[in-house]
């Protein structure tokens, strides 16, 4: 390709591509290790599009397609599109209320012929583009609050739809744009509170209240302490400390609640509480489930998960049970094995040597994505980059934190490895149009 | 702007590297440092498998199979994989109706989940198997798994055989959790004393399972397995046949007979009474039959043979003319001129059937006629022997002498639970006496009576001994092992080793007890066993008996004992039979006797045996105390059950059973034992039960 067509590979960041090919052959194989069955004709079952492995493999095929002619297509064309295609995105997005066909506990999909077509998926590309155009027109002051909230309200407005969509991990994805503000000026202050209203309300779901009361108060008092001299000096620090105490108990203790109980639906907040694989306390007299309700919920329940997960990538050891030696993942143990919970494959199978090997491409990919956007020119490519590796570390921290026990089971595919004809359509898209842009650098988009 | 913010880029690369080195060290965590996970896993996804080996076979000694393994089989439903099945169709095939059909599919669901196999209908009958089998390619889901299964083709043996049961923790702690939940163990008998024989040796095999608990192949393709090996046979002396017709002989009645080679020690035939059909602790009424049989009085579990224990009365008299004449205290032509009782000790006790003529002129027609007093007497010239300075010491001479012919010891057969029987001690005697006793305290030892008790078995290794004129071999049944190991040498070598204990008695002496014992047959008490053409060596027994009941002491009827050999040359056999308050030795138990010699010498009876054989096997003995004593027992259990769970179903269901007790009392019928299974020796063990409950519906009606 260098050689027959001078002209794209111009500028073309190669390690990125490379990198892009090993983490797709890596999944295949997980996907592959995950789904065989013994006596499966390897060679064939590749290709006649039957098994998951195969199917990935087209996916695949076609992704690749598509990044290439994205790297014939001129970089000024996304930057010129950017607003229009997130357009498309709403639009996609708002037309699977009418047509999202019926499949059981997501109603964010749509039935095209064979393929079952995910908008909310597709929509973090069209987001990250118009975040970056919105962000680098000349005009955008983005010191300025009102500035703030138009930004946030084109990252969030997606995640608002999604949520709608009963796919909460999805929408939470959003979130991780507030990255892509932070790098172009958004206050720290924001984050930090927003961070720390996020983790309140986490607390919220998890802690028992009165704990959780008991645990804010003594915070306070620490505080406190710690500031008595600057206190006696300066009496509004108290107030402030004191405010904040009341805000946060008061959010806890009532807020919290209140939005639980009468704003959101029921079923949306036994969504919520099941991330954390808890039960839904705020249900009416008689709406209690029974016992062996309860049991079955935690069989199948994502806490049941997490221990199979848990189990299968423990006992992979230092260097794994090889590829199709791996009892847990390949006997159906881990539900969601080939999409959510991939990761067990990779831990099981190649044990703690190939997941840092895993983790380590992961990192050397976005520490490589941050490095080319710092060196753009452009801000609309420096925002798009940003956003790209915003979108990934999310996937990737919480996909893999959520294997290990130390996130709550949101469903959110794991960038590349994961099954799934949309999130590698997706993921590829976005980090192709990302080369594209790297590869004219030297120009400036508007 | 952009510049302005550059240093946030840093910021931003930390909080990315941050995040992966918490991932890191979590999987460090996991993978590395806690080494749970590969336990866990390997439980999650390999299953050990147990393989069970077929337990060994036990034959007799014409090599027939008296006990076997068989196969039954479980009907298993598999719920998920039962699809457009005609119900209808297969209740009717099972004989069960549709809606117990959707109440077990549900069970089984509910037990089991729906994807693996649970136990739809247990232990099914051939026809019901043959039925299901023809028809099973319309019934998916459904399957027969194998049950192997302890079978017992001549219905016999059942006390030497013993049974096998599911370990319990007890036998699992004994053995160093060796067994496991749910493994069979030889709970009595050869089964459990040739354990380790007969139940070959386990083998596992690690499969790998998948989530719904389904096994899917083989863990490293078989490399961890090891194979089963099955277990070993026995070849017995018993003659199966042998076996079959003292079973016969002994049914509806109380006691025990041993039948032994005295050449080999090699145990002929076993029985204790009452019986029962080893078959009926098998199978699906199994349990039923052993809890049954647990609390039946009569002790239908008790193998009276090596564990009942009786006075043996006249039947010592030749093992005391022994001692006598190897101590020499008398000669072979020694007599005492009896006048019809016992004088020298001043109470005129024991008194004898015959009363002068010369009728203990000697050794040998001392025993002919069975003279009591002849044996009381040489009983007390062998303890107060002067060589041996007082009657303690004479008394514990004695007492070696008898330990040497087997009684008051165990003997050590291949069978558990065996009763040493009882010789008394000089303790004993210090203490009831006040440390002062003579011979004449306990001269009625001279006739098999006073502290005295003794097994059938020992009573036929006595007269294995004396057939053999003076050595013996260990009673045991179990002739070889197939593929006798060097541990199994070991085991066998005890019963291998002649024992040349009483050789040292002059043969004179021997010869006038065996003539003695062969007159007993032919002019004496024993006439009963005279058989052409062999001469058979006999000496009956006759022994009172009390017990009490209700706080009264009654007298039961005499047991009836007859110990022999036979031929007199060259013996073959040697038969000890007790039949428990039955009256003379000559009556049961002599002809008993001769009928087993008869088959075993001539493999044919007379007619005259033929007609006694129809007539002892038909005839119930069975003493009936017994049914006040169940009745009792009874009572006090349902009293007992309703005080410490206050449940009276029992209690009501006795009372039931008792009115009609009492409605009988007072018009007693001449009642027919009830058929209570098909061999006649069931019918005598629990009769009450099922009659009781006919009769009682018509009075509560």
């Amino acid at each position: 390709m260098r050689q027959s067509n001078p002209a794209i590979s111009k500028g073309i960041d190669w390690s990125l591509v490379w990198i892009y090919l090993l983490l797709v052959s890596i999944g295949l194989t997980a996907i592959f290790a995950a789904t065989y069955k013994e006596g499966d004709a390897v060679i064939q079952s590749f290709i006649n599009f039957k098994t998951d492995y195969s199917k990935q493999f087209y996916f695949f095929c076609f992704s690749a397609l598509l990044g290439f002619f994205i790297l014939l297509t001129d970089s000024k064309f996304f930057a010129a599109t950017a607003n229009l295609l997130y357009a498309v995105g709403i639009v996609m997005l708002l037309l699977v209320f009418p047509f999202h066909s019926p499949i059981k506990g997501t109603e964010s999909i749509i039935k095209l012929g064979a393929f079952n077509f995910q908008p909310a998926e597709l929509c973090k590309i069209f987001v990250a583009l118009a975040l970056a155009k919105y962000l680098s027109r000349p005009e955008t002051d983005f010191t300025k609050t009102r500035s703030q909230l138009i930004a946030a309200g084109i990252a969030l407005f997606p995640a608002a739809l999604t949520i709608m969509q009963s796919e909460t991990g999805l929408a939470l994805v959003y979130f991780s744009f507030f990255i892509v503000m932070y790098r172009e000026g958004l206050p720290s202050i924001v984050l930090i509170i927003g961070f720390s209203i996020a983790a309140l309300i986490v607390a919220t779901i998890v802690i028992e209240p009165n704990t959780l009361a008991i645990i804010l108060t003594a915070i306070a008092a620490f505080i406190i302490y710690l500031f008595r001299r600057q206190i006696k000096r300066r009496r509004d620090l108290l107030v402030t400390i004191l405010f904040l105490w009341a805000l946060c108990v008061g959010i806890q203790r009532f807020a919290v609640p209140m939005i639980f109980k009468n704003v959101l639906q029921k079923h949306q907040v036994e969504r919520i509480y099941d991330l954390f694989g808890k039960d839904n306390p705020y249900l009416e007299k008689g709406e209690e489930i029974s016992a062996e309700d309860a049991k079955k919920k935690k069989e199948s329940g994502s806490s049941y998960n997490v221990r199979q997960s848990k189990i299968a990538i423990g006992s992979g050891r230092f260097f794994g049970k090889g590829l199709l030696n791996a009892t847990q993942t390949r006997y159906d143990f881990v539900p969601e094995q080939r999409t959510d919970f991939i990761f067990c494959t990779v831990g099981e199978g190649f044990g703690f040597l190939g997941s840092i090997i895993l983790l380590g491409l992961y990192l050397i990919l976005l520490l490589r994505i941050v490095t080319i956007a710092e060196r753009q020119r452009s801000v609309f490519s420096r925002c798009y980059a940003y956003g790209v590796a915003s979108v990934f570390f999310f996937h990737m921290a919480i996909n893999i934190a959520m294997t290990i026990g130390l996130a709550p089971v949101i469903g959110i595919p794991l960038p590349f490895i994961s099954y799934g004809g949309t999130s590698l359509l997706t993921f590829t898209i976005m980090l192709f149009i990302l080369i594209r842009l790297d590869a004219d650098r030297q120009m400036v988009l508007r | 702007m952009s510049v302005f913010n550059q240093s946030r880029s840093r910021i931003i690369r930390i909080i990315f590297l941050i995040a992966f080195v918490v991932i890191i060290a979590q999987l460090f965590y996991l993978q590395v440092i806690e080494g749970k996970y590969r336990q866990l896993a390997m439980d999650n996804a390999v299953f050990a498998k147990v393989v069970y080996p077929e337990r060994g076979i036990i034959f007799d000694r014409k090599g027939k199979a008296i006990l076997n393994n068989t196969i039954i089989y479980d009907l298993m439903v598999t719920p998920a994989e039962v699809k457009g099945i005609d119900t209808l169709e297969f209740c009717r095939l099972i004989g069960i109706d549709t809606a117990e059909f959707k109440k077990r599919i549900l069970e089984a669901r509910f037990k089991n989940t729906a994807v693996r196999p649970s136990v739809f209908k247990g232990l099914l009958t051939k026809e019901l198997q043959a039925r299901f089998e023809e028809n099973s390619w319309k019934y998916p889901g459904f399957n027969l798994v194998e049950r192997p299964l302890r079978t017992y083709p001549f219905n016999a043996a059942a006390h030497i055989l013993g049974y096998i049961r599911e370990a319990d923790t007890k036998d699992i702690e004994k053995s160093g959790d060796f067994y496991r939940q749910g493994d069979y163990i030889g709970k009595t008998g050869l089964e459990a004393y040739y354990e380790k024989v007969l139940m070959g040796q386990r083998g596992v095999q690690y499969m790998i399972k998948d989530n719904k608990n389904r096994l899917v192949g083989h863990y490293e393709n078989g490399a961890f397995d090891t194979a089963s090996v099955a277990g070993r046979g026995l070849r017995t002396y018993i003659d199966v046949e042998l076996q079959q017709l003292a079973e016969r002989l002994m049914s509806n009645k109380v006691g025990g007979l041993v039948a032994i080679d005295p050449k080999t020690g090699g145990i002929l035939a076993m029985v204790s009474g009452p019986n029962f059909n080893p078959n009926d602790l098998t199978g699906s009424e199994g349990s039923k039959n052993y809890s049954r049989m647990v609390l039946d009085v009569t002790g239908p579990m008790l193998n009276r043979a090596i564990g009942g224990r009786y006075e043996p009365g006249s039947t010592f008299k030749p093992l005391g003319a022994l001692v006598a004449l190897n101590e020499g205290v008398i000669t072979p032509s020694y007599g005492y001129p009896c006048g019809g009782r016992y004088t020298l000790c001043g109470h005129g006790k024991p008194a004898c059937t015959h009363a002068g003529g010369g009728h203990a002129a000697n050794v040998r027609l001392s025993i002919a006629n069975s003279c009591n007093a002849y044996y009381a007497h040489i009983y007390r010239l062998t303890v107060d022997n002067p060589k041996y300075g007082n009657v303690k010491s004479g008394y514990l001479k004695w007492r070696e002498y008898m330990n040497t012919f087997g009684l008051g010891v165990r003997l050590g057969l291949d069978l558990p639970n065996e009763n040493p029987g009882f010789i008394a001690d000089t303790s004993v005697y210090n203490k009831e006496n006040a440390n002062y006793w003579t011979s004449c305290t306990n001269l009625t030892l001279g006739i098999g009576q006073d502290k005295m008790l003794t097994t059938p078995l020992q009573m036929a290794n006595a007269m294995c001994i004396v057939a053999n004129r003076g050595y013996y071999y260990t009673p045991h049944f179990v002739e070889k092992i197939d593929g006798e190991t060097e541990e199994d040498t070991v085991l066998m070598n005890k019963f291998r080793v002649k024992h040349d204990v009483l050789t040292h008695i002059p043969d004179t002496a021997f010869t006038a007890v065996i003539e003695g014992m062969n007159d007993v047959v032919k002019f004496g008490t024993a006439r009963v066993a005279q058989i052409p053409n062999i001469d058979v060596c006999a000496k009956t027994g006759t022994a009172e008996n009390y017990t009490i009941l209700d706080g009264k002491r009654i007298k039961l009827p005499n047991n009836s004992m007859f110990v022999c050999f036979a031929p007199k040359y060259n013996p073959k056999i040697a038969i000890a039979v007790f039949v428990q308050n039955a009256g003379f030795g000559a009556t049961w138990a002599g002809p008993i006797s001769r009928i087993m010699i008869e088959k075993y010498l001539n493999d044919t009876l007379m007619t005259k045996s033929k007609a006694d054989l129809e007539r002892i096997a038909n005839t119930n003995l069975m003493p009936a105390y017994f049914k006040r004593l169940q009745y009792k027992e009874d009572s006090i259990r349902a009293y007992n059950w309703y005080r410490d769970y206050k449940d009276s179903s029992l209690i009501k269901r006795f009372l039931k059973l008792s009115a009609s007790v009492n409605e009988q009392k007072s018009a007693p019928p001449a009642r027919k034992m009830p058929e209570r299974s098909k061999k006649e020796t069931m019918a005598a063990i629990m009769p009450k039960e099922k009659i009781y409950h006919k009769q009682a519906n018509p009075a509560a009606a």
